[in-house]
């Protein structure tokens, strides 16, 4: 394919140029469209707003860097999501392992380790995120292993396990809520405080950027070694510029969204300085740790699907499971495995929720494997399985958040709310499924 | 073949597999020896591919004993038996059809990196290698072999089973989606891993088949063996009526299955 693209000479008759540079470039056309679904939807609701209020407020910093936040649970758990749709499983449980694993660990915080350790402790936030993913990992693996070893379809174990623990999670506090929680913890949410601010921010951007040019070296070179067809020069130039130019624009992004006057104010006073007379202290917020995090699942997740045995063994058993049982792979430990890995991402979320809210609440979570489910899906998880990408479910978290926040911006009800995302959920895999067929077919 | 007894390199005996009511074996006995090649026949549900499967690892049996050159060993899963150097190439060919061929052929036996990750690169360029030599039309290594030609597929399936240096060959209607051409190739391909000294099962409903390539047959009835023999001491017209009626001729060992006159 890419030595087509190579050759200067006339090109093929029926191929365009662009679907050509395309082709070179190696990106999923699916992908494509995916982000222009995502700006259609982010200019709409920006020129909706502009129409109704006079003031166009979804492209702003403040929005967008409040975008971040919000998509970054989802983001988390849509990682995982991925590998257990691709093996043709589905986890409808983990909004209530959510609240399980928040209310364990707000009361871990609140009533248990400060008598354990002292009140306000630096460590217990430690013992309360390992707890969490621990906590996590065990019951999604528990699920894993009634899927596994029992054969009980994974829809109902993890129905069973919706109502299960989202009970159990009541029944730690008795339905009370547990606030505050400890502080090192809270700033696990995001928040002002919770955010690395302007200079740390762009520091991560030049080592992002650092860390695509490497990528696209390294992925270079290997092909090189092996004297495989590489890519044409210009379009590992221009896969490096776009990768750098997305991550400076989102860093602009956040950094141009100020510390509130009033949390700038005080963290001044606290610091002694002193804020001229008629001047504002401006301080740009970054990067929200949740974010961060959700980044760092992303990569992980990533790395796990595309580069261990235990995913390309995922993606089999989700292609064809008898011939990945016949090749001898363990697909019951597998299968465990990736219920584990589910499950401690929702350990993960269960912490950016708790701290974000600054308590632990016996709602919390609700929903969320429904939006989770739908991220997946509208990046292109296949259903039928062995089919999917981690960053196709990330970028359709920020979709499905989009559309959410978009619409409470616009003053839409809940009830329209929950219409609309509905309504976009089927049609995202009426889409899809029309697409495949094409594609198939062609 | 030479008339001193050798010992089997796989020797399966009264081996029972039963799915509910319905036995599937019924006390089925099954040898090869090394540079043999073991035709297995018998009508579509006659039990060829249960009893294959019993000894590739896909069924756990009810009853028997597996020998592997002479010693019992446990088969209970198809890693077990690919530990004894046992391949299968399944009728189903049984690839994962969302991964390309590199990683179908490695599938369970990835090759890693020294930092433990899968060394795609490595297992590529070793495919493009092995590819080469079976199949040197085979340019799509990128692609999901589900958008493969039948006889890609299948020579995708061919390579992992000769990969890694079998010992024990199991073929289950290798040939089923092939051309004409390409039916030939395997053919060669059986010649060539016989002389190697690999032990071969050759399964198919075929008889022609199996009448080129197999040294001794075994016919197979409703879950029982009708008899073994020697396609040199049988006409392809007793070989049918041991497939149809169940009736062994005088140049075949009758097994319990055979028709009682």
């Amino acid at each position: 394919m890419s030595s087509v693209a190579q050759t200067p000479g006339p090109r093929s008759a029926e191929e365009p140029l662009f679907r050509q540079m395309l082709r070179a470039t190696e990106i999923d056309t699916r992908m494509i469209g995916m982000v222009a679904a995502l700006a259609l939807i982010w200019v709409g609701f920006h020129i909706y707003t502009f129409v109704q209020a006079g003031e166009g407020v979804f492209l702003t910093p403040r929005n967008l860097w409040n975008l971040t936040v919000q998509t970054s649970s989802i983001a988390v758990m849509a990682t995982g999501m991925v590998l257990v749709i691709v093996m043709r499983h589905i986890d409808l449980s983990i909004g209530s392992i959510i609240a399980f694993v928040g209310n364990v660990v707000g009361v871990m915080q609140v009533a248990w380790l400060p008598s354990l350790l002292g009140f306000d402790h630096p460590l217990i936030w430690v013992v309360a995120v390992l707890a969490a993913i621990a906590l996590g990992a065990a019951v999604g693996a528990f699920h894993g292993a009634l899927v596994a070893y029992i054969g009980i379809p994974a829809f109902i174990v993890t129905l069973g396990g919706q109502l299960f623990w989202r009970g159990a999670a009541w029944w730690v506090t008795t339905g009370a809520t547990i606030a505050p929680l400890d502080g090192r913890f809270a700033l696990i949410g995001g928040g002002a405080h919770g955010s690395i601010g302007a200079t740390a921010s762009w520091a991560f951007a030049g080592l992002a950027c650092l860390g695509i040019v490497f990528g696209v070296y390294s992925g270079r070179q290997r092909r090189a070694r092996y004297h495989f067809p590489l890519r044409p020069m210009w379009a590992e130039i221009t896969m490096v510029a776009l990768g750098a130019l997305v991550v400076l624009g989102a860093t602009a992004v956040v950094n141009a969204y100020p510390w509130p006057e009033r949390v700038a104010a005080q963290w001044a006073e606290a610091h002694n300085i002193v804020i001229p007379e008629g001047q504002t202290l401006v301080i740009g917020t970054g990067y929200a740790i949740p974010v961060l995090i959700a980044i760092a699942c992303g990569l992980l997740m990533t790395f796990v699907a595309k580069r261990t045995k235990f995913g390309r063994y995922v993606y089999a058993i989700g292609g064809n499971p008898e011939a990945a049982e016949l090749a001898g792979v363990n697909t019951r430990k597998i299968t465990v495995a990736v219920f584990g890995v589910m499950g401690a991402l929702s350990g993960v979320a269960a912490c950016i929720d708790s701290a974000r809210l600054d308590s632990a609440t016996n709602a919390l979570g609700t929903l969320d494997e429904l939006y989770v489910i739908a991220a997946a899906v509208i990046g292109g998880t296949s259903l039928s399985g062995g089919v999917g990408t981690i960053y196709g479910a990330m970028i359709g978290a920020i979709v499905i958040q989009s559309l959410q926040s978009g619409m409470v911006l616009c003053g839409f009800d809940a009830a329209a709310q929950q219409m609309v995302v509905g309504a976009v959920l089927v049609a995202a895999v009426g889409i899809d499924t029309f697409y495949r067929r094409r594609t198939a077919k062609g | 073949m030479d008339a001193q007894p050798r010992v089997p390199l796989v020797e399966m005996k009264d081996i029972s597999l039963a799915f509910g009511g319905l036995k599937a074996v019924d006390r089925a006995y099954l040898e090869v020896c090394p540079g043999e090649v073991m035709g297995l026949l018998g009508h579509n549900g006659a039990g060829k591919s249960c009893l294959i499967k019993v000894l590739s690892g896909a069924y756990k049996r009810d009853t028997g004993k597996i020998f592997i050159e002479g010693e019992e060993v446990h088969i209970d899963n198809p890693r077990d038996a690919k530990r004894y150097g046992i391949e299968t190439i399944y009728q189903t060919l049984a690839l994962a059809d969302n991964v390309d061929a590199a990683s179908n052929l490695y599938l369970g036996r990835e090759l890693l990196t020294r930092w433990g990750t899968l060394d795609d690169a490595a297992m590529e360029s070793e495919a493009r290698r092995v590819m080469g030599r079976l199949n040197p039309n085979f340019r799509r290594f990128k692609d999901p072999v589900s958008s493969l030609s039948g006889g890609q597929r299948q020579s995708v399936a061919i390579a992992r089973a000769i990969h890694f240096n079998a010992k024990i060959l199991i073929m289950d209607e290798p040939t089923a989606a092939l051309g004409p051409a390409e039916t030939a190739q395997v053919g060669e391909l059986v010649k060539q891993l016989k002389a190697d000294g690999l032990g071969i099962f050759l399964i198919s409903h075929d008889i022609h088949d199996v009448f080129d390539l197999a040294d001794r047959v075994t016919v197979m009835k409703n879950g029982q063996i009708v008899g073994v023999g020697s396609v040199d001491d049988m006409t392809k017209d007793e070989v049918l009526g041991m497939i149809i009626l169940g009736k062994c001729p005088p140049g075949a060992t009758p097994g319990p299955g055979a028709m009682v006159d």
